[in-house]
Order: C-alpha cells, then structure tokens, then sequence
C-alpha cells in the first residue's frame, strides 16, 4: 500500500503516534500546572493577609495594672470606684482636664474609663507580634523569646476587631482604627459615582445608539478604550493639576462663604472624587456599552414599529432592559474606584486625620492610602494593622459586588415576571 | 402642540428636546476626549516648566545616568531601568502563565472546571493593587530571601515587585487571551482534527498561530498595564533611583518617584514638583503607544475572521 | 533509504471493479445529542472507489451519519453513538481505537472552504508533517495540488497566504490539502455549497476524477448535484420525533428514475424539502 512507503509502515505510525500523545500529556500537565499555581497565588495572597491579621503579640507595659491595684491584672477587673481614682491620680493634668472637658468622668461608662486606663496610664506597646501560623506552630519560640524578655504579657489577638473598625488613627498600633478611612473610601465613591454614573451612562447612550460610523465616532471609541488603559497615577497628576490647584477656589470650598476646612487647600474629598470619577468614567462607558450591546434590536424595532421616538425608545425600551447590567458594570468600576491608592497620593490625600470627614470640602483619607502608609512603616506591629485594614477592604469590595448581583438578579426576575 | 412643517400629515416634526437630548449626549461622549486632552495639555505644560529650568536640560534627561535633584542631575534613565526591569520581571511570569491558564480554559477544561475558575480569575483581578503591594513586601520578598540568602537580596528589591506585578497582570492576560483563542473559527480546529492531528498539534500548530496577532495585542496591554503599576513598586522595589541591572537591588521606577514626591511636601512651582509632571508625560508617552499599538493589532485581528 | 517515486506511490488509476467491495458499513447506527436522538436505525454498506451521496431535507441527519464515520462528533459536547460503524472491518468505535489515526485514512471537506491562515504551502505540508510524512514535501505539494486541479493557478505563489485565494481555490485547497496525508476516504459536507455555480461545477469535476482513487462521500442538499457525481445516493427523511433515518438507498439512477419510497418520490420531486 502506497501511504506505508511514504507514511512509514503501520509500527512506526504508532511509535509515532505514541510519541504524539505523550507530548500532548505533558504539555496538559503543563497547562493544569500553571492553573494550580494561579490559584495558588490567589490562596497564598489571602492567607498572608490573614496569617498577619491574626496572632501572638508581647506587649511591654509602662505601668502594669497589679501596681495599682494589688492583685487585680487586668484594667477590665477593676471596680468603677478603682477606675475613676486610678485615672484622677495618674493622669497628667493636662490631659485630665481635656478629658474632663469633653465629658466628666463621673458620666463616662465603665468601657470607656477602661480604654482611658489603658490608653494615658497603662501605656502598652507592642514589642514582637507574630503571624497566625508561626502562632500556632512555633509556639515552643514563642516561649523562648517570653522567657528571654521578662515582664512581658502574651495575648492572642485578633488585629481586626470593633475597636480597630470603630476609631480614629493612632501613634500606638495597639489602637490604631480605620473609622476616617473608611468614611473617607465612602465618601469618595459616592462623589465619584454622582460624576461619572450619568456622563458615562450618556456617553455609551450616545456612542451605541445614536453615533453613526464616522470618523469622529470611531475616534471616540478609540479613545475610550486607549482612557481605560492609561496608568492610574496619570489620572492623579491630572487631579493634582486640575481639582487641587487651578480648582482650588472651588474644590477646597473657598467660594462658600463658610469655609470647611482652610488647611486641606484644594486636597478635598471633592478633588479625590472627581479625580476617580475620570479615572472609572471610560470604564463606566465600556461597560454600559455592553450592556446596550446586549439588549435585542427586535426590541428598538418594535418601538420604532408602534410610532415611538429615538429618544422615547431609548428611555422607555432599551435602559429598563439593560439597566440590570448597566448598575452591575457600575458597581463593578466604583469597586475598582473603592482599592485605588496612586490617583489619591498623588493629589495628595492626607495621611493622618482623626476627625471625621464632614462634607466634600474636607481632608480625607482612605483604606487604600492607611494601608499604604501602614504597610510602608518599619514597625512590625503595623504590618499587622495593614493586614487588618486589608481583610476591611477586600470585606467592604465582597458587599458592594454581593450587593451587585442581589441587585441584579431581582431586577432581572422582575423583568421576567412582568414580561 | 406638534406643529408640522409641511402641509401634509407627514410633514417633519420639530421635536426639540430630542435634539437636546442628542446635544447633550453627544457632549457627554465628548467629554471623554477632554479628558485625553487635557492629560496630554497638563503633563506638557507642567514638562515644559521643568525643561525651562536652568538645571535642567532634555539632552541631560534622556541621557542622564544619576537622578539627583538635590544637586541637580535629573538623569532619568535609572527610573527607566527599573521600571524595564520590573516590567521585563513581570512579563516573564504573566506572559506565559497567563497563556497557559488561557490555552487550559480555552479547549481543555470542562464546563465545571470553568465555572471555578472564571470567578477565580475574576477575584484575583478585581483585588485592589496596594493588597499585591503588600503581598511583594510580606510574602515574596521574604520568599526570594530564604531562597537566594538575605546577603544577595535587598529588603527592598525589583525582582519581588516584577514577580507580583507578573501575578497581578496574570487574570488580565488569561481573560484577554482566552477571547483570542475562542474567536479563531472552530472551523479551523475541525479541520486540523480531519487532517489527523491531535489536539495539542492543533492548539499550538493552528489555534495559537491564528490568534497571533489577539494574542500580541494582549500581550502588549499586559506590558503597558505593567510599566504604568504603581502601588507594588512603591512598597516593594525601593525608594530613591539606582541604576543597576540587579534584580535583588533596591531601585525607584517611574511610578515610584512620582508617588514618593507627590505623597511628601512638595511645594508647587519647584524644580522637584514639575519633574514628577514630565516623567509623567514620559509614562504617558510610553503606555499610550503601547494601547493604541494593541488596539490596532487587535482590530486587525477582527477584520481576518469577520 | 526512501527512494520511492512519488508519482508511483500515488494512488493510479483504477480499473472500475466488477464487484462492489464494501469499505465502510453502519449497523443499526443511533447518534444522540445529549437527549435528542438525532439519527434512528441507520444501516448502510459504502463502496469502494464509488461516490456515494447523502440527500435529505435539513435536520435529517445527513451530516450527522457523515461526520460518524471520522469520529467528528467527537468534538460536539454531549454526542454519544450506538451501533457500528466498521471500516475494512475494524470497529471505529471500539475502545482501543484512536480517532487521531482514523481521521488521517479517513479524510473529511467541509461546506465552508477552511484553509489554515498559512501559505497555501504550509496547508498542504501541515497534515503531512504530524504524521510523519518521509518523503519529498514539495514534490507532495505539487502532485496534491495538481490532483486538486488547483496547480496550475497557484504554482507561483505557493508562499502566499490561503486566505487570499478566492472561495472556490480555497475549497480546492482544502481538497488538496486533504488529499496529501493520503487517506482512503474523503468525507465531504456540502462542499460546494458557499461557492458560485462555476466553482461548484469544477468541483463536480474533480469530484469524478477523484474516486477513481478513493472512496468518496457526499453530502448534498441540491439533487442535480447528487444525481451527476454519484453512483449511489442515500435518502433520509426525519420522522415525527424530529429523529433522522434512512428512506432509501439504492444506485442513483435507479433512486432518482424509480424510486422504491413514495415519499423519495416525492422529495425528488421537490413536493418538500
């Protein structure tokens, strides 16, 4: 048979073909290899996170609880009387009488006499945490490193806590919060979606229904999708050139006569929300796009068909039918607008604030920026507070994209229930 | 009260608010080349500042090999260095892990295995930038250390920023890729199975070589994502310029400066605050290219098959 | 040490056999898509160095049989066969069998031309080179393109790009293409069904010069087509259950001049379909 000659005889097809497929299974291990190590890096990430959320941390007290009350080792065991006398003698009377004037001891709950105790008396800092496995798996080290170091107090600890999501910033990690941070996170998106939702929503209804295919159109499109892609921070020297300086008599609330904040200048919640809400815009327009995309021509059609008009269709036919995907493609750009750090350091968000953002004029600060400058500290303990200020941003991104598709799923279920 | 123009009932009508509304949503997807340029407006009027400076000269800034602004050398080229190295770092782990999650998601994995890990896929990308930061400074640079000894691995380094920086851009080359991949006609792969081959020979014989030019255009997106990323570098590669061609050395990318300037006190209208506009400008110059570079490619690559 | 020639490797011309030899037959044959059944109880017995043509109204599983004869339902999701299929008395469906080497003997056209995006050089050498093909690939190239009746229109731009060829070249170079890695059978969906009535009438042509080589089996949706290249024409007609099956099969002449089946009759007749 001819194809034997040329194609080697039926032995050789199927030595061949045996070598054939054994490439083809080692490159599918390849394949699964390099899948598995791609989950891995998402595992690996989240467990670093966790591993330095929680654990072991020693801590040196400046004066220990027993040497104010005899017997008693922990400020929590103390009776009311005790508290308010501890606090009356040990306090400086500077701070006493700020205390004092911002509420009398005598009206103050236990809790916060406790936290007081803690915070001006007792004074403890951090001296070596450790992460969660080494916690659990080194602790023979750990009781080393307790013998070495006498009068030192172990305690596990969650670095995530109510207190950690309740208060302000603070010198000491032991109670550092991320309260302003994220108020200020909230704050932002909520400027940036009332800027970018309506313009990038009428973008897309522009360039999807209305634009026709000329050479300007297409240019728009381009530069769309060139804007999606351009780095971050460009946006923030864009913000810092725009919002905070040429702006600065609107941005920093100057033009109001009463004026919020005199030290932010133009470095305002407003500055960082518009400069995000440029940023999210030509995502916002992408996404809305698709989802216009996405709703059948029949539909326009029979709109057409009945007398109705481009606009009525459009408002009345196509956004009802596309707005599930059109909030879900928004949440999802806000979400990205939620982690970004670059845009917001550049216009120069502050670092360190303890007083609550109270409108748009104010100085902010946000999750991304307090886990920047934790993470970018030399002290051990703040890798831990990082950690914690991470698991609150991956939570708050977790509820805004679970809040998408709760959303989501009603409205399309209402859709099918009316048509 | 609709008035008609014509003395017939079919007349056009003047409708004003429709034409309105047009108006203003044709302003709306204007706004978007606003944008574009009042970017390139900004960061070449800022430049333009910062070259006027007596200390300062384009010749001394393309060339340079120090970038000290104290005593005034504003060489950029150890900027440069590192943000190609990371770059190059990251390129060489995403491109062809990224490929092969795409090649596994494209035509090996069943239905179930998809269902797993397109949302995978999608956390990973959706995790903010300042977390793979912190990831780089707690997990990977500590992991490059143990293997390669604390002596040759700096704390702060540009190999542990290019790693992470390759798993950040990973979910976006897999995604990207696996588009390229599906979009080649089936037709073809029918036709390599007729032909006798098998299915890795008619992956990479005919599949991968069809999506070339889908898959350049991603890959050109992934490098120009990798250069303009910010957060990972500014935790992880080192802050203060280093021209070295060390991966386990500190040494400040683009980004870096602009974020270590712009995050201290810097007053306006100095020599320090306009630099951080023209190496922005470069930054711009540079991922701007790369996008419309791909963009072209790709649609190229629509125009073959449509 | 392979000084073989080509041209008398290459399959000759074949006196037309007095006996019809068997080469492929299906037995009780049902394909399923996932639940739906899409072809009931086909049997059939394939001949030789003839052209054997599948005719039908759509949806009655023409192409279905077809593409079980390569193994190409392999590829859709959910296929699933019962019965037998036996080539030259190999079971294509038992286990140790490997669809990858019953594709090379069996080769298959589609309906839309598919050349690889390559040269039209590279689509021709490609399938050769898998399988290990040992002798001199240009002289392949030629004498497959010559066969293909597409040599002489492409001879001097063998590096250009297949996809520039016209529709008609292109479905060619698939012939070709299928041609060089030397199977028995050739498989063909609808070949000429995207071309233009001059492309298809080459394509008959080739048709008629090919099966003095190899076995060749058509599917057609147009019954001129059938009734000029064919020697055998299988009809199938769907039932009420959506589920195709065989009507009728016989020699084509006799098929189309008289029909056995009132409802060939009919079809034929253009009454449906």
């Amino acid at each position: 048979m001819q194809s034997e000659i040329l194609f080697g005889t039926d032995e050789q097809m199927t030595s061949l073909m045996q070598k054939r497929k054994a490439g083809g299974v080692v490159w599918k291990v390849v394949f699964l290899f390099a899948t598995s190590l791609a989950i891995l890096f998402l595992l690996l990430l989240l467990v670093s996170v966790i591993d330095s959320t929680f654990g072991y941390v020693a801590v040196r007290n400046e004066v220990e609880p027993s040497q104010l009350v005899a017997g008693k080792d922990e400020v929590s065991e103390f009776s009311r009387a005790e508290l308010e006398t501890v606090l009356q003698e040990h306090l400086s009377s500077g701070i006493l009488r700020r205390v004092i004037h911002e509420k009398p001891l005598e009206e103050r709950s236990d809790k916060d006499l406790v936290s007081l105790a803690e915070q001006y008396v007792i004074k403890p800092s951090v001296v070596q945490t450790w992460g969660l496995g080494d916690s659990l798996l080194e602790t023979a080290s750990i009781k080393e490193f307790m013998a070495a170091n006498e009068g030192l107090h172990l305690t596990f600890r969650s670095w995530i806590n109510w207190s950690f999501l309740t208060s302000d910033q603070s010198a000491n990690p032991l109670n550092a919060g991320v309260r302003t941070a994220f108020l200020g996170s909230l704050w932002i998106i909520m400027i940036t979606f009332v800027f970018a939702f309506p313009i990038g929503v009428g973008a897309a209804i522009y360039l999807e229904e209305y634009a026709v295919d000329n050479k300007l159109n297409r240019m728009l499109q381009l530069n769309i999708f060139n804007l999606s892609a351009v780095p971050s921070i460009i946006y923030g020297l864009l913000g810092l050139a725009v919002f905070v300086r040429s702006m600065e008599h609107f941005t920093s609330g100057a033009f109001l006569s009463s004026v919020a904040d005199t030290t932010a200048n133009g470095r305002t919640i407003l500055s960082g929300g518009l400069t995000l809400a440029l940023l999210v815009l030509p995502i916002i327009i992408i996404n809305t796009q698709e989802a216009l995309k996405a709703v059948p021509d029949s539909l326009r059609m029979s709109s057409y068909g009945i007398g109705a008009t481009k606009w009525q269709t459009i408002a009345s036919h196509v956004l009802p039918a596309s707005i599930d995907r059109i909030l879900t493609g928004t949440i999802l750009a806000l979400s990205r607008a939620l982690g970004e750090t670059a845009p917001l350091v550049v216009i120069g968000a502050s670092t360190f604030i303890s007083v609550d953002p109270s409108s748009v004029f104010s100085k902010f600060t946000t999750l991304p920026i307090q886990i920047y400058q934790w993470s970018a500290r030399p002290q051990g303990a703040y890798r831990n507070v990082a950690g914690a200020a991470i698991i609150t941003l991956l939570l708050l991104l977790m509820a805004m994209n679970s809040f998408a598709i709760i959303m989501r799923d009603k409205i399309s279920k209402k859709k099918r229930m009316e048509s | 009260m609709i008035q008609h123009v014509g003395n017939h009932p079919f007349g056009k009508k003047h409708r004003p608010h429709e034409v309105v509304i047009e108006t203003l949503l044709f302003l709306f997807a204007l706004f978007s080349i606003l944008i574009t340029v009042g970017i390139a407006f900004i960061l070449v009027r800022e430049s333009f500042l910062f070259f006027a400076d007596p200390d300062v000269d384009l010749l001394g800034f393309l060339t340079g090999k120090v970038w000290q602004p104290m005593i005034g050398l504003f060489g950029f080229l150890p900027l440069l260095n590192a943000t190609l190295t990371t770059s190059l770092i990251a390129m060489l782990l995403g491109i062809p892990l990224g490929l092969f999650v795409a090649i596994y998601l494209a035509e090996y994995a069943s239905d179930r295995v998809r269902g797993f890990l397109k949302p995978t896929l999608e956390v990973l990308a959706g995790i903010p930038t300042i977390v793979y930061g912190y990831f780089a400074l707690t997990f990977m640079t500590p992991l490059l250390r143990s293997l390669f000894g604390e002596s040759r691995v700096d704390i702060y380094n540009t190999a542990s920023a290019g790693l992470v920086i390759g798993i950040l851009v990973l979910p976006m080359i897999a995604t990207m890729a696996e588009d390229a991949i599906t979009s080649v006609p089936k037709d073809l792969r029918l036709a390599a199975y007729a032909l006798g081959g098998t299915s890795i020979e008619t992956t990479f014989k005919v599949v991968i070589p069809a999506a070339l030019s889908g898959l350049s255009a991603t890959f050109l997106l992934a490098l120009s994502r990798a250069i303009g990323e910010t957060m990972v570098v500014a935790l992880a590669a080192g802050a203060g310029p280093n021209l070295t061609a060390n991966p386990f050395k500190a040494a400040e990318t683009i980004t870096g400066y602009i974020v270590r300037i712009s995050g201290g006190d810097v007053s306006y209208n100095s020599v320090d605050y306009n630099s951080i506009f023209a190496l922005g400008l470069v930054l711009f110059v540079i991922t701007f290219t790369l996008n419309l570079v791909s963009r072209k490619i790709s649609g190229l690559f629509h125009q073959e098959y449509d | 040490m392979n000084t073989t020639n080509l041209a008398e490797a290459l399959p000759r011309v074949y006196e037309q056999p007095q006996e019809q030899k068997t080469i492929i037959a299906l037995k009780d044959v049902n394909i399923y898509y996932g639940s739906f059944q899409a072809v009931k109880q086909a049997s059939l017995d394939i001949y030789e160095h003839q052209v054997t043509a599948f005719i039908g109204p759509s949806g009655c599983g023409k192409s279905t049989v077809l593409r079980s004869i390569n193994r190409m339902n392999d590829m859709i999701r959910g296929s699933r066969i019962e019965g037998s299929v036996r080539f030259h008395d190999h079971d294509l469906y038992a286990s140790d069998v490997d669809p990858v080497l019953i594709r090379r003997k069996i080769g298959m056209v589609f309906q839309k031309p598919n050349p690889f995006p390559k040269s039209i050089y590279e689509n021709i050498a490609w399938g050769a080179r898998i399988n290990g093909f040992r002798g001199d690939y240009d002289e392949l190239v030629e004498t497959s393109l010559r066969s293909a009746a597409l040599w002489d229109e492409v001879k001097d731009k063998l590096k250009q790009n297949a996809l520039r060829l016209s529709g008609g070249q292109q479905q060619r170079l698939c012939i070709a293409r299928t041609i060089a890695v030397q199977p028995q059978v050739i498989l063909m969906d609808e070949p000429a069904s995207a071309l233009d009535p001059i492309a298809t009438g080459r394509i008959e042509e080739l048709i008629l010069e090919l099966k003095n080589s190899y076995t060749i089996i058509i599917v057609t949706h147009n019954m001129g087509q059938a009734s000029r290249v064919s020697d055998h024409t299988a009809f199938f007609m769907v039932d009420e259950k959506r589920r195709g099956y065989l009507e009728e099969y016989a020699p084509t002449e006799q098929l189309f001049l008289n029909p056995a089946h009132k409802k060939t009759e009919e079809y034929i007749s253009g009454k449906f379909g």
